[in-house]
């Protein structure tokens, strides 16, 4: 499979009050085409700015991309003119976001919503545009699609509005979906239908994904990969079935522990990792999870451990990885 | 939304009556009396008591309160707005004319005002912090700050210091002669507008700048939509919910509220009439201008619900 998307070093630092934020610090990710890959993290770990620094929508002020290549099928995304990156984005790349409550816009028909990714790119006419809106409708599983698409937002459901969302960022075919957070706002029941719908989708159509999430559970049953994310870093790498049996930092392992599991006793409390992350505005010297980890010692103070091989297919940045115990708990 | 509209046109009724009851009271409660004053006004000391009261009678001030007020009201159920105390013409002889100019000088302001103000209102939020901004942020306070009488003082200086001319004084309806009637009335409105468009053009800006924060304009940017797209269709159908309100309010502030701007540019208007009509105490007068204010609120309200209905989706009458 080809590569692509390439992010090479990304840096996108926010300034606020004075404050300088590394958001996203030398984060490097690829996705090779038609495979889902997964970011995960806890809030504020930078896995949404990566998205939207790929996506070129960092807003300035406050935001701005210090450095870094975002290689999209060869070109270098963060150099193209804003005209050409209009061009790409929606086009080739779409976006679903968090709140399907407040991401359609209320006063504007769904038809209108879907058709103008169209008129934008294709220069479609109506009936046309028409056509392949009701056509994505159906792809995403809204029954009734004629009468629905003449409806405002307020008349659908949550999980409905989602599936509206992902509609509008298929229907100019992109290649690369991606999706931040997008169960997050949705109820437990309507979370597994619409990533069940996206990876389908994904996988029929050939569409590659990238999958923010904090939900490991969604990262196991819809990642082929998995980059995990820590205070604007990523700390680990690897296929999802590797890091979920041999996670090669304290951090992932300290998030699979501290998942609550059924086929556990009741009884047996949950292992959470103690401590917050730290503040991106005075990042410490060494690694960013010293505080926090287990395992630290000397060496963790003083230099930040890069990413490197660990084991079969798996990166790790952590100075450690080959002693930690692996045998969950 | 028909039962809507006419229950609220329904509704109007009793707002109006209560109106009616809180201005005819306070008219009484108010010291002077129109009889003595009209009589003995001038000089007239030679009027007898016997004369005051045989007017007083005349008028039907002698009869109590609560008949009075029904008859004032079974007139105005009859379309009958009743005489003016003072110069003894029909009230709506009296407000034909001036409600005419006042209505126009309104509208013509308003539609100053929307010209001026959304656009400016927009860019500022657009360009926010940058020059434009602090541009049409000057330009607007200091139309909050400048009294619009004043305005038009300096206006008129202008004409007959640079031109040698003065908008003409008498009233010409617009379809009598437009050429007059304009050279007349748009003056008054540019002055007002002015003002009205400062208050405008900051409720724009705050809105627009509100908007563009919202979750559904990062999703038109992910689409990859033009900027003046993303502006017009998804910003400012949005923004315009704040300002319509805004701009109903002071439209129905105009009609009749336009007192001393009447005053420099020597107009005509309800404003004057209005000052005038209480300075005599003329309470059939009084009672009717207010009457017609509340029913110009009542109605630009009523106007502004039905266009939040138009604009928003989400909101429903029933």
């Amino acid at each position: 499979m080809g590569r692509l998307l390439e992010v090479r070093n990304l840096k996108t630092r926010f300034y606020t009050q004075g404050r300088e934020i590394h958001a996203v610090d030398d984060v490097s990710l690829h996705v090779d085409e038609g495979e889902t890959l997964a970011v995960v993290g806890e809030s504020g770990c930078g896995k949404s700015v990566t998205a939207l620094s790929i996506m070129g929508l960092i807003p300035w002020p406050p935001g701005k991309i210090l450095g870094g290549e975002v290689i999209f099928q060869g070109r270098d995304l963060l150099a193209l003119a804003p005209q050409e990156m209009r061009q790409v984005r929606g086009r080739e790349i779409g976006m679903v976001f968090q709140e399907p409550m407040t991401s359609l816009n209320p006063v504007l028909t769904i038809e209108r919503q879907l058709t103008e990714t169209l008129e934008a790119h294709q220069a479609m006419a109506p009936a046309a545009a028409r056509e392949r809106a009701l056509e994505v409708m159906g792809q995403v599983g809204i029954p009734d699609a004629p009468t629905r698409l003449l409806q405002y937002p307020h008349q659908y459901s949550g999980g409905m509005r989602q599936r509206v969302m992902i509609a509008m960022a298929l229907i100019c075919g992109p290649k690369l979906i991606l999706a931040d957070e997008p169960t997050t706002a949705l109820d437990v029941t309507i979370q597994a239908q619409i990533l069940a719908l996206m990876k389908d989708l994904s996988r029929r159509l050939g569409v590659a994904m990238i999958l923010i999430t904090h939900n490991l559970g969604v990262v196991a049953r819809y990642a082929d990969r998995v980059n995990v994310m820590y205070a604007g870093r990523v700390i680990e790498r690897g296929s999802a079935r590797a890091l979920y049996a041999t996670p090669r930092h304290p951090y992932t392992l300290g998030l699979l522990r501290s998942v609550p599991r059924l086929d556990r006793s009741r009884k047996q409390r949950l292992d959470p990792i103690e401590g917050q992350p730290p503040d991106l505005g005075a990042l410490p010297q060494g690694c960013r999870f010293r505080a926090r980890c287990p395992y630290a010692e000397k060496t963790c103070a003083e230099t930040d451990p890069p990413l490197v091989p660990a084991g079969e297919g798996q990166w790790s940045a952590c100075w450690k990885w080959e002693h930690l115990s692996t045998k969950s708990a | 939304m028909y039962g809507y509209i006419i229950r609220r046109i329904l509704l109007m009724i009793p707002t109006l009556v209560g109106v009616a009851l809180i201005i005819f009271v306070l008219m009484r409660m108010i010291p002077g009396d129109i009889v003595v004053l009209r009589l003995r006004g001038e000089g007239g000391a030679q009027v007898t008591d016997e004369m005051i009261a045989t007017e007083r009678r005349r008028l039907g001030l002698d009869k109590p309160m609560w008949r009075q007020f029904n008859d004032w009201m079974l007139g105005i159920a009859k379309g009958d707005l009743g005489t003016s105390m003072w110069t003894g013409r029909p009230v709506i002889e009296e407000l034909d004319n001036r409600f005419q100019l006042s209505l126009q000088v309104a509208l013509m302001a308003t539609l100053v005002a929307v010209l001026l103000a959304i656009p400016l209102g927009t860019m500022a939020a657009l360009r926010q912090d940058r020059w434009p901004d602090y541009v049409v942020r000057v330009f607007s306070i200091a139309g909050i700050a400048t009294p619009a009488f004043w305005l038009g003082i300096l206006m008129i200086l202008a004409f007959l210091i640079v031109f040698k001319w003065m908008p003409p004084i008498k009233y010409t309806p617009i379809w009598v002669d437009p050429v007059a009637n304009l050279s007349q009335l748009i003056w008054p409105a540019l002055a007002t507008g002015y003002r009205y468009s400062a208050v405008a053009t900051r409720m724009t800006r705050s809105a627009v700048l509100e908007v563009f924060r919202e979750d559904y304009i990062r999703t038109a940017r992910a689409k990859g939509l033009m900027e003046h797209i993303i502006i017009n269709r998804h910003a400012l159908k949005n923004a315009m919910l704040p300002v319509i309100t805004v701009i109903g309010f002071e439209f129905a502030f105009l009609i009749g509220g336009l007192v001393v701007t009447e005053q420099v540019f020597n107009l005509n208007g309800l404003g004057k009439l209005f000052v005038s009509a209480v300075g005599t105490t003329d309470y059939v007068l009084v009672q009717a201008l207010v009457l017609v204010s509340a029913f110009t609120f009542i109605i630009t309200n009523f106007v502004v619900d039905l266009l939040y209905a138009w604009l928003d989706p989400r909101i429903h009458y029933r």
